[in-house]
Order: C-alpha cells, then sequence, then structure tokens
C-alpha cells in the first residue's frame, strides 16, 4: 500500500479497498517502525490524525470528497497548526503550540486529508542539509549516513521513504527542490504569490514559497491545485486565476523548446551528475522537444546576492522573537535588553544566529547602499537574465544540485562550502520564477534530480514536462530499502 | 572585508543576541568569510539599475477601513511566558 500514490491511493478510498483509517493506521505504523532511523517527524499528531481519517471516511462515504480526503499528509513544521506544536525546527519555539492555522493547512483540512505530523526541517528553513534543526539532523534513506538536503529535508525523507504519500514544503533559496533532489523525489517551488505565506513562519518574506513534495508530478499537480489560491491575509498573495493542474498533464510536448544555461554545466558541477542530466535531456528529445542553447550570465551573483537579501529580511523578521509574547523566555531576567538578549541568544541556533548578525550588519546605518541596495540592483540583473531566455525558450533545464546527497557533518561547520550547494536553485527565488525538480537517475546509488525553470505562474507547464517524462522513465517509482 | 572582535560584539548587541565570548573569535571568521562572498557583487556596474524588491512589481494592497479582528487576548495569551490581568510581563523598564 505505502508506495502507491496519491491518485492510486484516491482510487482504492473510492474502491472501497481500504478505508482512511486503515490507510492513516498503516502510515502511523511505518512512521513508527522507522522514523527512528530517519528522524524526519518533529511531532506526530496520531490521535488527530485518527479523527481526521474517520471524518474523511463520513465524506467519502456520502460522497462529497475531494482527490485529497482521506490522504495522510506530513506537513512542514514552519506551517501554524493550531492546538499542533509548531517549533520551525528552533529551540525558540520549542513550547509553541500555534494558536491559529496556517491558510495552507486550512486548505489541506478542508479538502480533507489527513495530516500525520509535523516534519523536521532546518531552523527557520536555515540550511541545505538539516543539521542545523535543534530535534536532531534528518537522515537520507537512500544512505544513512548522508543528508537528505534541506530546509525541507524531514519532508523529503518522509516522501522518499514511503513514511507518507505527499508533504509539504517550503523554498526560499531552493528549500523544496534540493531535498527533493537528493531524496530522489518529486518537488515543485510554485511563482512566488502563488501559495499563502500566511501562517508559514517569515524567514525571507519577498523569497519565501511554499510547495508540495511527493513522488510523482501527477500528486505534485493534485497537491497545488489544493495549496494555491489568492488570500487575503497574506499581503503579497497574487489574485491570478488557479486551474486544474492536472488537466493539461497529459498534453504532448513535441516542440517543445527547452533552453540549458551553460553556466549550469560549468566546472563547479560533478561530472557524474552532469551525465545523468544530460542523459534526462536527451529523453526529452526523443520526446520532441528541441534544445537551445541559452546563457544567464548573472548566475555566479546569485548566491552573492541572496546572502544579503535573505539575512537582511531575517534580521527584521526574527526580531519578533523577544521572549515577551510567544516562544522560549530565559531564566530569572534582570532587564529588559538582559530579557531580550539572553531568550534569543538561547533560543537561536548558530547558523540563525549568523544571519541574522549579517543582515543585522547589512542595514545597519552607512552599509545599507553598500549592501542592501547593490543586492537588489543585482537581483534585478539577475531576473532579466531569465527573462529574456523565456522569450527564446518555454523551460529551462539543469541539475538542482551540484553534486549528490553529502556526508552528516562533512559541510556543517563551513557556512559557505554549504551556501554554495544552493547555486543553481537561489536565482530562481530571487527572480520569483516557479522551478520544479524530478528524480532523473543515480549516481553511485543516489539519487539526482533534474530542475525544470518556468515563467511566472507556468506552474502547469512544468507538471506537464515533469509528468511526460515521468511516462517514460522510471526513476520516481525507485524507493529505497530497508524501508518495507 | 574582515569583522574583529569588537564589531562582532557590536553588531550581536544590535541585534539583541547573547554571544558566549568564547564563540565571538569563531563568528568573526565566518561573518567575514560571508561578507567576502558577497563582495563578488561589487566587481558588478549596477549604476541605473533599478533595485528589485519584489519579484512580480507587485503593491500593497488596500482595503477598506473597518474591523476585521476579533477579540482573542486570552487564546493569544495562553502561550505566553508571563502574563497578568491580560498584560504581558517584562522585567521593570522605568526604576
Amino acid at each position: 500500500m505505502h508506495t502507491k500514490t496519491i491518485a492510486q491511493l484516491a482510487a482504492g478510498l473510492r474502491n472501497g479497498d481500504f478505508s482512511s483509517e486503515e490507510l492513516t493506521r498503516a502510515y502511523l505504523q511505518r512512521v513508527a517502525r522507522h522514523d527512528d532511523t530517519l528522524n524526519s517527524f518533529i511531532t506526530v499528531s496520531e490521535a488527530e490524525a485518527l479523527q481526521q481519517a474517520r471524518l474523511a471516511d463520513q465524506r467519502l462515504k456520502a460522497g462529497d470528497g475531494t482527490t485529497l480526503t482521506g490522504i495522510p499528509v506530513a506537513q512542514k513544521d514552519i506551517f501554524c497548526t493550531n492546538g499542533v506544536l509548531t517549533t520551525c525546527g528552533s529551540r525558540m519555539l520549542e513550547n509553541f503550540v500555534a494558536p491559529y492555522n496556517a491558510t495552507v493547512i486550512d486548505k489541506f483540512n478542508a479538502a480533507g486529508a489527513v495530516m500525520l505530523g509535523k516534519t523536521n526541517m532546518d531552523e527557520f528553513a536555515m540550511g541545505s542539509s538539516n543539521e542545523t534543526s535543534y530535534y536532531g539532523p534528518v537522515r537520507n534513506p537512500w544512505n544513512t549516513d548522508t543528508v537528505p538536503g534541506g530546509s525541507s529535508g524531514g519532508s523529503a525523507a518522509a516522501v522518499a521513504a514511503r513514511l507518507v504519500p505527499a508533504a509539504s514544503g517550503t523554498d526560499t533559496g531552493g528549500s523544496i527542490r534540493q531535498p527533493a533532489a537528493l531524496c530522489g523525489i518529486t518537488g515543485l517551488k510554485p511563482t512566488y504569490g502563488r501559495v499563502s505565506r500566511y501562517g508559514m513562519i517569515a524567514f525571507a518574506s519577498s523569497l519565501d514559497q511554499g510547495g508540495p513534495l511527493a513522488q510523482t508530478a501527477e500528486d505534485a499537480a493534485i497537491l497545488l491545485n489544493t495549496m494555491a489560491g489568492f488570500d487575503s491575509h497574506d499581503s503579497t498573495s497574487i489574485d491570478e486565476v488557479v486551474p486544474d493542474y492536472t488537466a493539461t498533464l497529459n498534453d504532448a510536448i513535441k516542440g517543445l523548446k527547452i533552453g540549458l544555461p551553460k553556466e549550469y554545466f560549468d566546472e563547479g558541477l560533478d561530472a557524474e551528475v552532469g551525465k545523468v542530466v544530460e542523459a534526462a535531456i536527451d529523453e526529452y528529445k526523443k520526446l520532441g522537444a528541441e534544445i537551445v542553447d541559452i546563457s544567464l550570465p548573472n548566475t555566479h551573483l546569485a548566491v552573492p546576492a541572496y546572502y544579503v537579501v535573505a539575512p537582511a529580511e531575517c534580521s527584521s523578521n526574527l526580531s519578533r522573537f523577544d521572549g515577551v509574547r510567544f516562544g522560549h523566555r530565559c531564566e530569572a531576567p534582570i532587564d529588559l535588553e538582559d530579557l531580550y538578549k539572553r531568550s534569543r541568544g538561547e533560543g537561536f541556533g548558530p547558523e540563525v544566529k549568523r544571519r541574522i548578525m549579517i543582515g543585522t550588519y547589512a542595514l545597519s546605518a552607512g552599509y545599507y547602499d553598500a549592501y542592501y541596495l547593490k543586492a537588489q540592483k543585482v537581483r534585478r540583473l539577475i531576473s532579466e537574465d531569465f527573462k529574456q531566455a523565456f522569450e527564446q525558450v518555454d523551460v529551462i533545464m539543469g541539475p538542482t544540485s551540484p553534486s549528490v546527497a553529502f556526508k552528516l557533518g562533512e559541510k556543517k561547520d563551513d557556512p559557505i562550502t554549504m551556501y554554495l550547494s544552493d547555486i543553481y536553485t537561489i536565482a530562481v527565488n530571487l527572480a520569483g520564477l516557479p522551478g520544479m525538480s524530478i528524480p532523473a537517475g543515480f549516481v553511485n546509488g543516489m539519487p539526482v534530480g533534474l530542475q525544470i525553470i518556468g515563467s511566472y505562474f507556468n506552474e502547469a507547464r512544468l507538471l506537464n514536462v515533469a509528468h511526460q517524462y515521468q511516462q517514460v522513465t522510471d526513476w520516481h517509482t525507485r524507493a529505497p530499502t530497508g524501508f518495507e | 572585508m574582515s569583522l574583529d572582535k569588537t564589531q562582532v560584539e557590536k553588531i550581536a548587541h544590535l541585534a539583541r543576541l547573547q554571544i558566549d565570548p568564547a564563540d565571538v573569535p569563531e563568528y568573526a571568521t565566518n561573518l567575514s568569510n560571508i561578507l567576502d562572498l558577497v563582495a563578488q557583487m561589487e566587481a558588478v556596474a549596477t549604476e541605473g539599475v533599478d533595485p528589485m524588491a519584489h519579484p512580480t512589481e507587485a503593491v500593497q494592497r488596500l482595503r477598506e477601513d473597518r474591523v476585521t479582528e476579533t477579540d482573542q487576548r486570552d487564546h493569544f495569551q495562553a502561550i505566553a511566558p508571563q502574563v497578568e490581568n491580560g498584560l504581558y510581563l517584562v522585567p521593570k523598564v522605568i526604576e
């Protein structure tokens, strides 16, 4: 049962092959059996899940369910869940039982999905390996000595090991696509503004975007149908029609123009990973796609610009954690400054502190123009690169990550090396474009992701392009051994 | 760009972060390395380029000025570290 996709499980529920309660119990058992190894969940909400499953069974019986009714899902622990612990991977929120639901959670609830629990993540989504979590690192199910990627590492590892059919993630610089690639699953970061950020704990507000992680593009389409849409609670939500993302999955892609940016295949890319990506491109050629060589000349500036914009926004967003209204508070503060400093000093881990300090420095008097304003100008240049490219091509393809999953601890103490594992994903966030990662093969038994980037609001096209590849390949059906 | 111990301490103060004095040298090294990475931007001419604050150039939406929120003080204060009579308690600010 656990190898089935959402589409297959939804059919099974309707055929009466199993009930949602049976399905939910089966997945909860898998979590209980395997998650000591993976550490992909911070909270398992068993009682709530079984209650939601029973309600879903009633809805299905009455015949008014959606495709997601009765389907178990996991939510990244960055989404506020009313009455359920929401830690954001931080000690700061170790005791934070959210008093309201994120819009994404409300939407999953309205669709009748069953939440198994909250998944592990890098602290405040700052990390590319899931090692900055206060709740311990997540392990990659393909090789438990390696990282699952981050920051949505718990979601990716749980879906890859088939502990849950699908999960939510968020992507500020690659945090859906990179872990999807490293864990061999399908992940989609939608256009900025497509999915509501309300109740999604903010890291860098002009970059953050929620999206789905699943086995297949078809499942990602089903999930995005529920997650996307305008929300008046999010001031940057965009009021744009949400198409049925499943309706165009089977469109032919003959004549599709695929741009290959030369900067994504240079010396920074592992040669074996490059071969796998090229083989995937060849598959697209067989499907009738046309390959166009393009250039995104400012690619090398994406990481530098990001490490001003994201920390600047993070230092501002994370100033709300003050030990006064919610979250961690230090013992016996002697005055207000001591209360702030010790609550924050104890509540945040080293990577979060580094980014808050970089942001504080970049925004401090006398440095604003040299850092933040400069980065915003460079951001414009990066965005213009994509605009010009999309005048020539329909989608852009390349590797999601420069290498396969690395060893736990390998990059943990070297922030710069860690940051460079996002060289191919960060520019997409700066431009606000949609991007996907799909399984494209293996190097030494470890999964490789193919990244597909589209123009604004072209999620349907990306899902279609990904789905067509998954009709002629079976990489997305491969699951790690040891989690039967 | 290299930050010294004093600068790191000042930034930590501005950010209201307590840093263990033993960790300051490591922060100084890491933050300096990050600023070196960021400095790659300096090589690019950006005169006349419009700064980009928002990916799709959207502007702030306006809405009618009316009350949309209900009073949920007790609900929200249930998760506060210390409250009394509906007020958040902090250490004495004025002597």
